[in-house]
């Protein structure tokens, strides 16, 4: 377990709504669901989610803290928006979903192998290294995320579609060497660093 | 018709050898026909699309678009923020928002972006490429610049999810947006106005992270176009452009369909209807090619 896993457990010790207002992005909107179940009806994916949106705000209230946030569930939403623009109480569920996911991911409780959670996490390291998606290598990283066996099988798998991308011109072998970038990346880090250090500092003093 | 200058954001799928740079083409020769010029936001970065936040806390993400917006402000002042990939659209303009409703979230972005020598004003417009040619453009205009009719194709209209949600093209419901369908009978073809999937998810991201998930509604996707006796799809976005059209000899492997439709963007068509050559609308960008699309551009 992560020390600010343990570390939150013992500040919210009673109630882990609080914690969620405190900690998650958007999460002092959590109290104001008032258990419609439009928002799990108008999920795409609704059927794999161990626990739809609706069901995740009650459990929140009820404090069942390690089901939440060890949950696949928030990691099938596809920010399709669909619950958000039908949330009788405007509330920004596909936000506090993201929200969850964060949090989770921060405090070291995501189920292992969560293929989105790999997913997304490689892409952010991707963007945040040139400044701009290297696709190549991103498609490249997902297919061998689990392994280099699965990473061969996979990239069978998805021959046909990347030599498709090849003929077409949109995907190039030469994004393995360097690839886009912005031009200032100094300035471009330096920038992202202060972001990381001041969201620390808030997280530190706030809980957000 | 006076020429229009935006800031134009285009996105990492829009670069050279990227999944969308078909889309570029296209809107370029689109925007030449329109007299619209594109001002490059120079040096722009990525915005982190819809999975950012898994990596990305909520400052690091939005000073991602801070920068972008910022990075406009300085060298496109007073010019609005136009993007084609339905991401970016969402995430810089729910950035800007953000920024709105939190002056401590923009101090605190403007701290940041102050150590790449930038300063986040926040005051510029973002909009969609479709809300210009909706809005700003108009259809009337769009008509006069039609040289050769889409006649006798069938296209259904396929919005999708984030040019759609949660901001929309103003006018339009979230349930069954029409003006995809008002484009497509501009250009001379048959719209499908009661195509049931036009706001359908198409995984998004998760094409990737969740294939069999997404597929399976990919595949409802393309079924109700057949259904309605579709030639082709049509899109404003590179994800769902880029989902609905690659998967399809999979979808087929897994489900015996025989799908092979091709998916199209609103650009696509209209550097075709507006004259231009096929190279000029990217159809050498199509996977699965626009034949009927190429017949027309060859006459």
């Amino acid at each position: 377990m992560s020390d600010l896993n343990t570390a939150m457990i013992e500040k919210y010790r009673t109630s882990f709504l609080k914690e969620v207002e405190a900690n998650v992005e958007e999460g002092e909107w959590v109290k104001m669901c008032m258990q419609c179940g439009v928002c799990s009806g108008s999920c795409p994916l609704g059927k794999f989610w161990d626990h739809p949106p609706q069901e995740i705000f009650m459990m929140i209230r009820a404090g069942k803290r390690d089901e939440v946030l060890s949950s696949d569930a928030m990691w099938m939403c596809t920010s399709c928006y669909n619950c958000i623009v039908r949330c009788p109480r405007g509330l920004p569920i596909t936000h506090i979903m993201h929200g969850l996911a964060h949090y989770a991911k921060r405090l070291g409780l995501v189920p292992q192998n969560q293929p989105t959670a790999k997913f997304a996490q490689l892409m952010w390291d991707n963007l945040v290294k040139k400044g701009r998606v290297n696709e190549l290598k991103l498609g490249l990283s997902l297919y061998f995320m689990n392994g280099f066996g699965e990473g061969v099988k996979t990239s069978l798998k998805m021959k046909d579609i990347g030599l498709g991308m090849l003929k077409t011109g949109r995907m190039s072998p030469m994004e393995m060497l360097g690839g886009h970038a912005v031009k200032d990346l100094s300035g471009f880090h330096k920038a992202m660093k202060k972001a990381q250090e001041l969201e620390d500092a808030r997280l530190a003093k706030h809980g957000k | 018709m006076a020429k229009r200058e935006y800031s134009f954001y285009p996105g990492c799928s829009s670069q050279k050898g990227a999944s969308s740079s078909n889309y570029l083409v296209s809107v370029q020769t689109m925007c030449e026909e329109l007299d619209i010029q594109l001002n490059d936001i120079p040096d722009w970065n990525c915005c982190s699309a819809s999975v950012g936040y898994a990596g990305g806390g909520e400052l690091p993400r939005l000073v991602l678009s801070g920068r972008n917006i910022a990075l406009s402000e300085q060298h496109n002042p007073g010019q609005e923020i136009v993007a084609t990939c339905a991401a970016c659209w969402l995430s810089t303009r729910e950035a800007k928002e953000r920024f709105e409703h939190d002056q401590g979230l923009l101090a605190e972005a403007n701290q940041a972006l102050a150590e790449a020598g930038l300063k986040l004003r926040n005051e510029t417009p973002i909009k969609h490429m479709a809300e210009v040619l909706v809005e700003d453009i108009g259809y009337d205009a769009i008509k006069a610049k039609v040289k050769r009719p889409l006649e006798g194709i069938r296209i259904a209209g396929y919005v999708g999810c984030q040019t759609n949600r949660p901001f929309g093209i103003a006018g339009e419901s979230f349930e069954n947006p029409v003006y995809l369908d008002k484009l497509v009978d501009t250009l001379g073809a048959d719209s499908i106005p009661t195509y049931e999937k036009k706001v359908q998810c198409c995984g998004g991201a998760l094409a990737f992270s969740e294939p069999a998930k997404s597929q399976e509604m990919i595949k409802g996707i393309i079924e109700a176009a057949y259904d309605h006796g579709a030639d082709m799809i049509v899109t404003p976005c590179p994800v769902c452009q880029m989902n609905v059209e690659v998967y399809q000899d999979q979808i087929n492997a897994t489900y015996g369909t025989k799908f092979k439709i091709p998916v199209v963007y609103y650009s696509t068509l209209m550097a075709v209807a507006f004259g231009r050559s096929a190279k000029d609308a990217a159809l050498n960008g199509q996977v699965i090619p626009a034949k009927k699309l190429e017949e027309i551009a060859a006459k």
